[in-house]
């Protein structure tokens, strides 16, 4: 017999067997991402305890991790002026980009038509940190203080230019919207394994001087063609933290929990009298829904973190909607064993503005990235959380606009060839740094890593073969990684 | 789950294609570049190709056959599928394999691309049940499975699932109690038939075609501006609600600017293909932008009418379906000569643009008035007209000239001086009428000619008297010019006009003189003096112009005499200039007005010259394959164009409603049936490919598609005769065995129970709750979302300026679609980023907080309870009851009744206590609260209607 419909049919009975003698609460049992006529509270089994949902074969093997933190740095952060260390360059400013490195590949249309792409070396001075010598630059100093703790991937790349296809062409495998994103894939595979929160939850910020006009589409979360119960849930810097969350003005908790009790007993009644498991999911649905009004104002209220822990994320942690606080929030969302908690944040675009604003950027966010990290790490949650930092591309060496104007008002364009990103905790090696770069940190020359391998290593970690987790839709097995991606052995502890 | 007998016979396209279409077909399928060997197993000549000494499949023989061999095979190299593929095969598909070689692997062409035939109808034993003959099918299948049909629902659940299935609202007390009250067999049908008549039919089967055509009021992408695209919209609803042919309907959307002298209405209907999300990224090639919109026109059409995944054959060979990647091009091409730019062009839409006035009440009104106005004024130049032909023939009569006499001369009188011959009275002049004779000089007739200086001869200091009758038919002025050498008199009646005595030589207009003409005859005297030398006169008559026109035949009138005329006779008549100006001005305000409500919408045009196509290398927009340039042609594996019908858009959208084209009227009806019963009976409305899931019920499908085109793709009766089959009308109840047997309802043996969509949740809330604006069409609406929502995503750039009144509770399809950030306040909506035919129907605690919180519920809560206060038997139960009808069609039972009661007893000493709880509560949402009611009862009543309104059974169409 099909399992799901076995798993059905169980409900069904209990359901059954519960409206007419337990009492409503052991009716609402069912989980938080059933489909309809899928309904399920399903994988309720010895092997996975207080997991809901997910397909039946899943982990494929033993998992690494057991959820993803992935601060998503939109506008693509500059690889020349953090992470990949180029001394050559200091002395080749304003020189032409040798036609050999560049190799007639595509500039975007903003680049496309200046004369010359002149050299510009790294605006910043770098380093060798902690025990393993990681280069990394003074822009980001708590960033280097962590450095043991990194996995530093340097030759990363991808084939998108522009943000929308790119930040799209990351989180779901492809660069047209419409499929699943990274997410929504963990949501469909593994379920969910607290029952009070959503189990992908996003949470959106941008640079103070609010710098670029990259915005973040629904669609970087979005289920495609999966069931839309595994959209990621967003949670709001302002207002409701989740939308719809709080009663409407007047209606007390009593109250509320007044309509619950009766909604669930005349629902019940209706699920005597027409037998569709369906109710019995909704009854569970409008539990949950209460559920998450308590548990969301709880997680999003910090009075409780003493004041050392707010010291670690820096002052803005108190601005809520901050990056800080998003990372701070991140981290109370794995302890809630939340599986997949996706921070965007805007604000690296710097075409015209690298001088003077980099060092902003990384201001606002250095400190508490490198503080959720160690928080997680004192906590004992890191070996089990796997923690991604960086954008969907890199930078080009060469400037854009005119090196030396007085008014400072120049960059570097967007470069998909190679970029870098750091992962953390979750069964990856720390203190690594992995792949290599030419010397003008154009194209990478060792170890490189493609975003589908990036993301086949991800599924990886949390026990997950990328082949074999498919949707099938429009006739074809669609999968995150598309048809292609290879874990990266290596980078793994 | 009936055990088969182990000698079965196996049907192929059940049961074989999709394993092997699933399994083998990504190495053995039609993709060129990744097949391995001469082995496919997408068709019959190469699933039992010889390879070489061997044969894969050897009908009867699974011994011999080498899939067999090497499917069962546990050497992980000999094995297929390889292992490292991903699939495997069970031992029940294995088996399956091995039986069906054995039964003699007879083998069928895919079915989808077999052109319907009518199938008979089966046999059943029912005789009874069926009401049409989709019964006959779903019946025979039940039967074959050993299951009932369901009885028939009851009344109350029926009319609201048919009303909500057509309209998408809930039936009104008025609508129930009538169909209860009525006994008559054919009520039902009745019903049925004022449901299709209603105009919310259209609004409400628009949503599922919105969806498919990707429809937005935004571009999406990282500007997302506001586009234009709702004429569009209302264009569907209107060809929905008028029951245009699905054909016709076809045709408009894809080539209705192809189409002989194109009306403003079928260049509309093309908006369907500029639906699709624009690009306006910086630093993006807009090359790259166009192509993706061709593709997106190929993706969406092959889906939305044939069922097919064309988008799969963009980069390479397609590996399951026969479509090479040159035919996905071919496709493309009849796409790619739209007059776009890739850009976005103005106000946020791209070329090619249709300029569509939209009418508001206001300019409605306007131009009625003008058009009032203008009809007085024609009315009145009509009138007019009249008149002034009246006018013209009188002053023809009156302004004729007169008839003059031939001039009678007396004298020469003889006289000293000049001056004596001037004063002296020598006779004439003291008659009226001049004698025959004074003194010596006896009268003369004359032959003078008028208009001519006339010598005379004259003795020096002479006088001549010149006489002549002046016959007028009217009394009237005349004009006389004379000249004299020398002096001059004039007498008309013997009343003297000038006396001017002068030494000049003769010439025309030395005087004007004005005649008062009595009617009849007149005496014209003159009187010539000489002094010295040479003597004469002249004379002429000096009409007006009007005179001289009209005088003139009237042929013989120059426009400018024609006007002069009509300038003089108007000023006879009554002035009209005040009501032409006010018309003109009233004009230039229409005129401004109307430029505020003509909109630029998007619509498909071709280019002069058409763009050349290639096969894009891997898809990519910059890798043409410039060795092969492509026309546009459909694939190979359906019929071709018909000989002569044009290689373009018309004629691609003229094939795919072609009888002969297998997919599309199976696709529909396929459509159809998926939006009344859940599920398409083929499920993956998307696919009708080898690797879509076959049909539950074949040839239900067929006879519905063949049906769909013997009625001439007549939409509304295809849903009506869905509706009115007893397949439909049965209870939706399920028991635990019926569950076990057929879980998602794919044997049809009860009726349809599934949630409804948000859009219909929302609109029967308005709707139960009397707040509905039934208003069809025009600019999207922004009802109630919260603060925040589009600045979120936006970083602040774009915010939600809500509306007030009646734009918060119209029908939710009216909604205002950001394409980056959906409504809110809707759920499981289809993305509208790419094509999307069947939607996704979850069950989530956001969806309870939606209906729970969200103030659209809240206030309809609000607006029922007050409703029902003020409306019947104000007893509890009795107010309750009758949202409980409202919202559910039936009566609440004793024990529903007493939950509620007791709900609302305990909601009321709540709020009792909590009288500021009571006025937060009694503030959401801005319709009016009627103020006499207590204001406690009615916050109680809201908390109850807030449950009656999330109840499973009010969002659940039953």
């Amino acid at each position: 017999m099909d399992p799901r419909l076995e798993r059905q049919l169980m409900m069904t009975r209990r359901s059954l067997f519960g409206a007419a003698g337990v009492g409503l609460g052991s009716i609402a049992l069912a989980t938080m991402m059933a489909e309809d006529g899928l309904s399920s509270q399903a994988n309720s089994g010895p092997s996975k305890p207080n997991v809901s949902g997910g397909l039946p074969d899943l982990p494929h093997f033993p998992a690494r991790a057991k959820r993803v933190i992935w601060m998503l740095q939109s506008g693509a952060p500059s690889q020349v002026d953090l992470f990949d260390y180029k001394p050559g360059l200091a002395k080749m400013l304003g020189q032409e980009l040798p036609a050999s490195v560049q190799m007639g590949q595509r500039v975007t249309s903003m680049t496309a038509g200046q004369a010359k792409k002149q050299i510009l070396p790294s605006i910043a001075e770098f380093k060798q940190r902690g025990k393993s010598g990681m280069w990394i630059s003074d822009f980001l100093p708590y960033t280097a203080g962590i450095a043991d703790e990194l996995c530093l991937l340097k030759a990363m790349h991808t084939e998108a230019i522009n943000h929308a296809p790119a930040v799209t062409h990351l989180m779901t495998g492809g660069q047209q919207p419409g499929r699943p994103s990274m997410g929504a894939w963990l949501s469909y595979g593994l379920g969910s394994a607290n029952s009070d929160l959503p189990t992908f939850c996003v949470m959106t910020s941008r640079d103070r001087e609010g710098t670029c006009g990259q915005l973040f589409f629904d669609y970087y979360w979005g289920s495609g063609f999966l069931p839309s119960s595994h959209q990621g849930v967003k949670f709001r810097g302002g207002g409701d933290p989740v939308l719809y969350l709080s009663n409407p003005d007047g209606v007390a908790a009593p109250v509320r929990r007044g309509q619950l009790d009766d909604l669930a007993r005349l629902n019940s009644m209706r699920f005597d009298a027409v037998g569709d498991p369906e109710i019995s999911t909704r009854i569970a649905q409008y539990e949950m829904a209460y559920r998450m009004q308590s548990s969301v104002p709880s997680l999003i209220d910090f009075s409780t973190e003493p004041e050392h822990i707010l010291k670690m994320y820096g002052p803005d942690v108190h601005r809520r909607g901050s990056y800080a606080s998003n990372c701070l929030l991140a981290r109370r969302l794995a302890e809630r064993d939340v599986r997949f908690i996706q921070l965007f944040h805007a604000g690296w675009d710097q075409h015209q503005n690298l001088p003077t604003q980099l060092i902003n950027q990384c201001r606002d966010t250095d400190q508490a990235s490198a503080a959720l990290v160690m928080d997680l790490k004192q906590r004992g949650l890191l070996d089990d959380t796997l923690v991604i930092w960086g954008g969907e591309f890199g930078r080009t060496v060469f400037c854009q606009g005119n090196i030396g104007a007085a008014d400072k008002k120049y960059g570097r364009d967007h470069h998909p060839r190679n970029f870098a990103i750091w992962m953390a905790g979750g069964g990856m090696k720390s203190g690594l740094t992995y792949g290599e770069t030419d010397d003008f940190s154009y194209s990478g020359v060792k170890d490189k890593v493609h975003i589908h391998d990036l993301q086949a290593t991800v599924l990886n970690q949390l026990g997950i073969d990328h082949k074999r987790l498919t949707f099938k839709f429009q006739g074809r097995h669609f999968r995150l990684t598309d048809v292609a991606g290879e874990v990266v052995k290596d980078v793994l502890a | 789950m009936v055990a088969r007998a182990a000698d079965a016979p196996i049907d192929f396209q059940r049961e074989i294609r999709p394993i092997l279409a699933d399994t083998c077909y990504t190495c053995h399928g039609n993709d060129q570049a990744k097949r391995k060997s001469a082995l496919r197993f997408d068709s019959r000549k190469g699933a039992f190709a010889d390879l070489g000494g061997y044969q894969a499949i050897v009908p009867g023989h699974p011994e011999k056959s080498s899939l067999v061999e090497r499917i069962i095979s546990t050497d992980p190299d000999e094995r297929m599928p390889p292992p490292d593929s991903g699939r495997q095969l069970t031992p029940k598909q294995i088996d399956l394999l091995r039986r069906w070689i054995a039964q003699g692997a007879h083998w069928q062409d895919h079915w989808a691309f077999i052109v319907p035939k009518r199938p008979q109808l089966p046999a059943v034993r029912m005789a009874e049940w069926p009401r049409n003959d989709i019964d006959r099918f779903i019946l025979a299948k039940l039967e074959q499975e050993g299951l009932k049909p369901s009885p028939e629902a009851s009344k109350e659940t029926l009319l609201r699932r048919v009303t909500l299935d057509l309209t998408g609202l809930p039936p009104t007390i008025a609508e129930l109690d009538a169909f209860l009250a009525d006994k008559s067999p054919g009520a039902y049908e009745k019903v049925v038939d004022r449901l299709l008549a209603s105009p919310r039919y259209g609004e409400q089967m628009a949503v599922d075609w919105l969806d498919a055509a990707r429809y937005s009021d935004t571009n999406g992408y990282q500007l997302d501006g506001t586009r234009t695209m709702w004429p569009w919209r209302d264009w569907v609803v209107n060809a929905l609600n008028h029951n245009m042919p699905f054909d016709q309907f076809t045709i408009e959307q894809l080539a209705g600017d192809m189409l002989p002298n194109p009306t403003e209405s079928q260049r509309l209907a093309t908006g369907f293909h500029r639906n699709h999300p624009l690009n306006g990224e910086g630093g993006r090639d807009p090359e790259e932008s166009r192509v993706e919109y061709v593709v997106d026109r190929v993706d969406t059409t092959a889906t939305v009418w044939l069922g097919l995944t064309a988008g799969c054959a963009r980069c390479h060979d397609h590996k399951y379906d026969p479509i090479a990647q040159r035919e996905f091009y071919q496709l493309y091409a009849f796409f790619n000569s739209i007059a776009e730019t890739g850009k976005v062009d103005r106000g946020s839409n791209a070329f090619p643009m249709l300029a569509f006035t939209t009418p508001t009440p206001r300019l409605e009104k306007m131009q009625a008035e003008i058009a009032c106005m203008e009809k007085t004024m024609q009315g009145k130049n009509a009138e007019q007209e009249a008149a002034l032909a009246r006018l013209e023939a009188e002053a023809i009569e009156t302004e004729k000239l007169p008839t003059l006499g031939p001039w009678q001369s007396l004298g020469p009188f003889r006289a000293a001086t000049d001056r004596e011959a001037f004063e002296t009275q020598f006779g004439p002049e003291k008659d009226s009428r001049p004698a025959e004779q004074y003194g010596d000089q006896r009268r003369t007739a004359q032959q003078y000619a008028d208009g001519q200086t006339i010598k005379l001869a004259l003795p020096d200091n002479s006088a001549l008297y010149l006489a002549r009758t002046i016959t007028a038919a009217r009394a009237m002025e005349l004009n006389l010019s004379l000249g004299s050498d020398d002096g001059l008199q004039v007498w008309l009646n013997g009343q003297r006009l000038l006396a001017h005595n002068q030494t000049r030589p003769a010439a025309p207009d030395q005087e004007k003189v004005p005649l008062k003409l009595q009617r009849g005859e007149n005496y014209l005297l003159l009187k010539i003096v000489n002094g010295l030398g040479p003597s004469g006169f002249y004379f002429a008559i000096k009409p007006t112009e009007i005179q001289q026109i009209l005088a003139m035949p009237t042929v013989s009138r120059s426009a400018k005499h024609r006007d002069s005329l009509r300038r003089y006779l108007l000023t006879k008549l009554p002035d009209l200039a005040p009501l032409r100006a006010k018309i003109a001005n009233m004009q230039k305000q229409e005129k401004e007005l109307r430029a505020k409500s003509t909109y630029e919408t998007m619509v498909m045009q071709e280019r002069p010259t058409p763009r050349e196509t290639y096969v894009l290398i891997r898809g990519q927009f910059d890798k043409k394959d410039l060795k092969h340039k492509l026309e546009p042609l459909v694939p190979a594996c359906l019929p071709p164009l018909p000989a002569g019908a044009p290689h373009n858009r018309l004629g691609l959208a003229r094939w795919l409603v072609d009888p002969a084209n297998p997919l599309t009227a199976r696709v529909t009806v396929n459509h159809y049936w998926q939006q009344f019963f859940g599920i398409g009976l083929v499920k993956t409305t998307e696919d009708f490919g080898s690797q879509g899931e076959p049909p539950s019920h074949p040839e239900l499908l067929d006879w519905l598609a063949t049906e769909f085109i013997a009625r001439h793709w007549d939409v509304k009766a295809m849903h009506r005769l869905i509706v009115t089959s007893s397949t439909y009308r049965q209870s939706s109840r399920v028991s635990p065995d019926l569950l076990e047997r057929d879980m998602y309802n794919r044997m049809l043996a009860r009726g349809p129970r599934f949630r409804l969509s948000s859009f219909t949740i929302r609109d029967q809330a308005l709707a139960v709750a009397g707040l509905l604006v039934d208003k069809v069409g025009g600019p999207p609406v922004k009802p109630y979302q919260p603060d925040g929502v589009w600045q979120d995503f936006s970083l602040g750039n774009i915010k939600y300026v809500q509306d007030h009144g009646e734009g918060l509770y119209r029908r939710s399809v009216y909604t205002f679609w950001r394409r980056s950030v959906a409504p809110t306040m809707l759920f499981d909506t289809s993305p509208r980023q790419v094509c999307t035919v069947k939607a996704s129907r979850t069950n989530t605690p956001l969806h309870a907080l939606t209906l729970l919180n969200d103030v659209t519920f809240v206030e309809a809560a609000r607006a029922l309870a007050q409703r029902v206060m003020l409306e019947g038997d104000p007893a509890p139960a009795a107010r309750i009851d009758r949202a409980f009808r409202l919202a559910t069609a039936r009566h609440a039972t004793p024990q529903e009744m007493e939950v509620l009661t007791a709900g609302l007893r305990r909601a009321e000493s709540q709020f009792r206590n909590d009288p500021a709880a009571v006025k937060k509560l009694l503030a959401e949402g801005e319709s009016p609260r009627d103020k006499k009611l207590d204001e406690v009862e009615l916050a109680a009543y809201t908390a109850v209607m807030n449950v009656i309104l999330n109840l499973d059974e009010v969002l659940t169409k039953e």
